[in-house]
């Protein structure tokens, strides 16, 4: 069976569970007023019993994030956002419906189509089952198992209770809050999040997974993650977003750190396919996510995979910090945007430590209006000698209204070090598609078959499930698109 | 099988081709020649259903049904078959999944046993060698860096595939190393029976003598002008096009 639904079930019975011992029903029905302030920073800090130190982080987060400006250097175009209009804590307290047939019916095909089956439906589309809340971290499965190995997984503010040392000894160490105009903002009022921690000589007996969700209208979503992998341990983790259709745009700004220590290595997959926003470029969500993995040890590796199909826009540069020798760092990604979706998205790397290797594919896909644009920086420091870096940025147009665009930014500061980059764009045309449906071929299929052969090397680098679940997207988000 | 009545396309405010009659029955192989730009490919792409012309009367007949109204998928389905006289590449695309997908798609229409991977390889291997390209295609994505004789056996690679009923060549021999030219000619030979139909565009008379046509028509300025048979290309290949002129 597909672990990702087997995960999902177990989440639910989970959650549902925790509700039986009150776990959290005090903050049940919460949401604060919108806006953004220090009283704001406190409730939320206070809701969820924070120690001071963390309330000082977040405090000092906010001071800087106030004197910093919003980013303008990206291929994306947006109405300004109004941070004071935005609500920064929001606990489920769910409109639920009574029945599947009071939601939308465009989204129970996408589910159909996703081969959700119908509890699980319900549950996505919010109908009396409690499972997956807003802000609320719900990432707290298979603790038994885990908790024999040694493992830690838990929602971040759990973390903070239970793990003080290791929250204060590694937050913001890789993504400090000053790092940009986002982080700032997160690191002031991140909600939840997940936590994990490997051991040493550990290998996670299992794949850990969180779904995150985005669902009560007018809410900012701040998560933050924290993994970190001791001495010699491995981790693979999935996160697996989906979101409701919503009218107005909704901002989500998340923080994910990674840490890799001597000879640990964190496989970070994510299918994220949030609301894109309508044909007409209505609704959708705000993504501007500061992904970081640190290579601190010697010998580690850290390797991003990341789908995103999803959102109306997309600012997102999952890189790594390669400090120990002979560390490696990978980013393999695929980057959909249709209609009128945008993305600004690509992946830093910066070789700190000797013989560091990184390795870049990246698959952008362009239809209907949709912009693309691949943002990718190689640093190689002078003491990095005889560090490599392989990047491959492909970009495939179908249609003629959408663009892509590729935008490499490399930095050699040794002579030992080499760097090979490669890229390509090709188009899906009229001709193309005549051809295919020339040899029998319905166009939709043909588009699909196209994409899936792009973008095979990144969908293989996924847990089997999760590739399954990628191509699907895939051919969902495609679907009735035309090159006319 | 195919029936052209009165057939007017243009293109914007250009007229194409006027005035076009033309049958081909079952069984049947026909020529169209004629010089450059008088409509060949068009009247090719009319009949597989290619989009961006004006059709301004006139009808075209496919097994008696009105093959104006049909997609393009579904011309191909029910078994019209086109060798493209600029065959498109389509980079990440692979071949093998390509023409399998294709290949099922019409069997399965045509109500015959789709191919098992195991079975189509087998197929695939046997007409690979009749047009005489290497396995290694197999592996790089359709018609991307093939040169342009690879281009036209894998045309007819991919009609022993499909066994169509109705085959448009154009220009297929265009191209063709000498060698190349008499395998694809055998490749063509050998597909066809009483139970296709063919319509070979060509520029050259080398071709028509190893298919031994049934009609030979020449298209000038819009119009067919004459029809005949193979003695007329032959004529055509000595004298030029100037002599039919009025
Ligand atoms: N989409 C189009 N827009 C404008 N003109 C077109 C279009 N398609 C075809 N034509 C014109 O119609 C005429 C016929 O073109 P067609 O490709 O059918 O010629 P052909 O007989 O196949 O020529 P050749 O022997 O060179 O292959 C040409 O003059 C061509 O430029
Ligand atoms: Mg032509």
């Amino acid at each position: 069976m597909d672990k990702v639904k087997r995960t999902k079930k177990q989440l639910t019975d989970i959650s549902s569970s925790e509700y039986k011992y009150g776990f959290k029903t005090n903050i049940e029905e919460e949401r604060l007023p919108n806006g953004l302030n220090e009283d704001i920073i406190k409730s939320i800090s206070k809701i969820k019993n924070e120690p001071k130190w963390l309330l000082d982080f977040r405090l000092k987060s906010y001071e800087k994030w106030k004197k910093m400006k919003e980013p303008n250097w990206q291929n994306l175009k947006y109405p300004k956002i109004d941070f004071n209009e935005i609500c920064y804590y929001s606990s489920p307290k769910k409109k639920k419906l009574k029945s599947l047939d009071e939601v939308d019916p465009e989204l129970l095909k996408t589910y159909d189509k996703l081969g959700i089956p119908l509890d699980e439906q319900k549950m996505l589309s919010n109908v009396a089952v409690d499972a997956v809340f807003d802000s609320v971290s719900i990432a707290t499965t298979f603790k038994d198992t885990l908790k024999k190995a040694g493992v830690i997984f838990c929602s971040f503010s759990e973390a903070v209770i239970k793990y003080p040392d290791l929250i204060k000894k590694y937050l913001g160490t890789v993504i400090p809050s000053s790092d940009n105009y986002y982080a700032a903002l997160n690191s002031a009022v991140f909600s939840d999040g997940s936590f994990v921690y490997i051991p040493k000589n550990t290998k996670c007996p299992m794949e850990l997974s969180t779904y995150f969700r985005i669902n009560a209208a007018n809410t900012g979503q701040f998560e933050r993650t924290l993994i970190i992998a001791d001495d010699n341990s491995y981790v693979s983790y999935l996160e697996g977003c989906t979101a409701p259709m919503r009218d107005e745009n909704q901002l989500h700004a998340a923080i994910v750190e990674l840490i890799t220590l001597d000879n640990a290595e964190i496989k970070y997959s994510t299918v994220q396919n949030w609301y894109p926003g309508d044909k007409n470029g209505k609704g959708g969500i705000y993504n501007f996510v500061t992904k970081r993995g640190h290579c601190k040890g010697n010998n580690s590796k850290i390797s991003w995979t990341q789908i995103e199909t999803g959102s109306s826009l997309t600012w997102k540069y999952p890189s790594c910090v390669l400090k120990g020798d002979n560390s490696i760092g990978e980013f393999y990604s695929v980057a959909l945007s249709n209609n009128y979706q945008q993305a600004d998205t690509g992946t830093k790397m910066i070789h700190l430590g000797k013989n560091t290797k990184s390795t870049i594919i990246s698959k952008g896909i362009s239809a209907g209006h949709g912009q693309q644009t691949y943002r990718g920086q190689v640093k190689i420091m002078k003491n990095a000698i005889n560090s490599r870096n392989f990047s491959q940025c492909d970009s495939i147009l179908i249609g003629s209204n959408c663009g892509a665009h590729t935008q490499p930014y490399i930095n050699i500061k040794n002579s030992s070090s080499k760097i090979e980059h490669e890229a390509t764009t090709s188009k899906i045309g009229e001709d193309q598609l005549f051809y295919c449906n020339q040899r029998g071929i319905s166009t939709e299929n043909a588009i699909s078959l196209i994409i899936n052969g792009f973008c095979k090397d990144v969908f293989k680098k996924l847990p089997m499930e999760f590739a399954i679940e990628a191509q699907k997207l895939m051919e969902i988000s495609l679907e009735g698109c035309s090159v006319g | 099988m195919l029936k052209i009545n009165k057939l007017n396309v243009g293109v914007d405010d250009k007229n194409i081709l006027n005035n076009i009659n033309l049958e081909i029955n079952k069984g049947e192989l026909h020529v169209i020649m004629g010089r450059n730009g008088t409509g060949k490919s068009t009247l090719s792409n009319i009949i597989t259903g290619k989009d961006g012309y004006n059709i301004g009367g006139g009808e075209v007949l496919y097994k008696n049904k009105n093959l104006l109204d049909m997609s393009t998928e579904d011309r191909a389905l029910e078994g019209i078959f086109m060798s493209f006289q600029y065959p498109v590449s389509i980079p990440g695309l692979n071949t093998m999944h390509f023409l399998r997908t294709s290949v099922n798609s019409i069997r399965k229409h045509q109500n015959k046993e789709e191919y098992s991977s195991g079975e189509f390889i087998k197929v695939f291997k046997e007409k690979l060698a009749i047009v005489g390209l290497d396995e290694s295609f197999a592996k790089r994505s359709v018609n991307d860096g093939f040169s342009g004789g690879e281009k036209k056996r894998f045309e007819i690679l991919q009609m022993l595939l499909i066994e169509p009923k109705l085959v448009i060549l154009d220009e297929t021999d265009s191209g063709l190393d000498i060698d190349a030219l008499r395998i694809v000619a055998n490749g063509i030979n050998n597909f066809k029976s009483k139970n296709n139909s063919f319509l070979l565009i060509t520029h050259y008379y080398r071709i028509i003598e190893y298919l031994n046509p049934d009609f030979v028509h020449v298209l000038l300025d819009v119009k067919i002008v004459k029809s005949g048979d193979q003695k007329l290309a032959l004529k055509l290949e000595e004298n030029g096009y100037g002599w039919l002129k009025k």
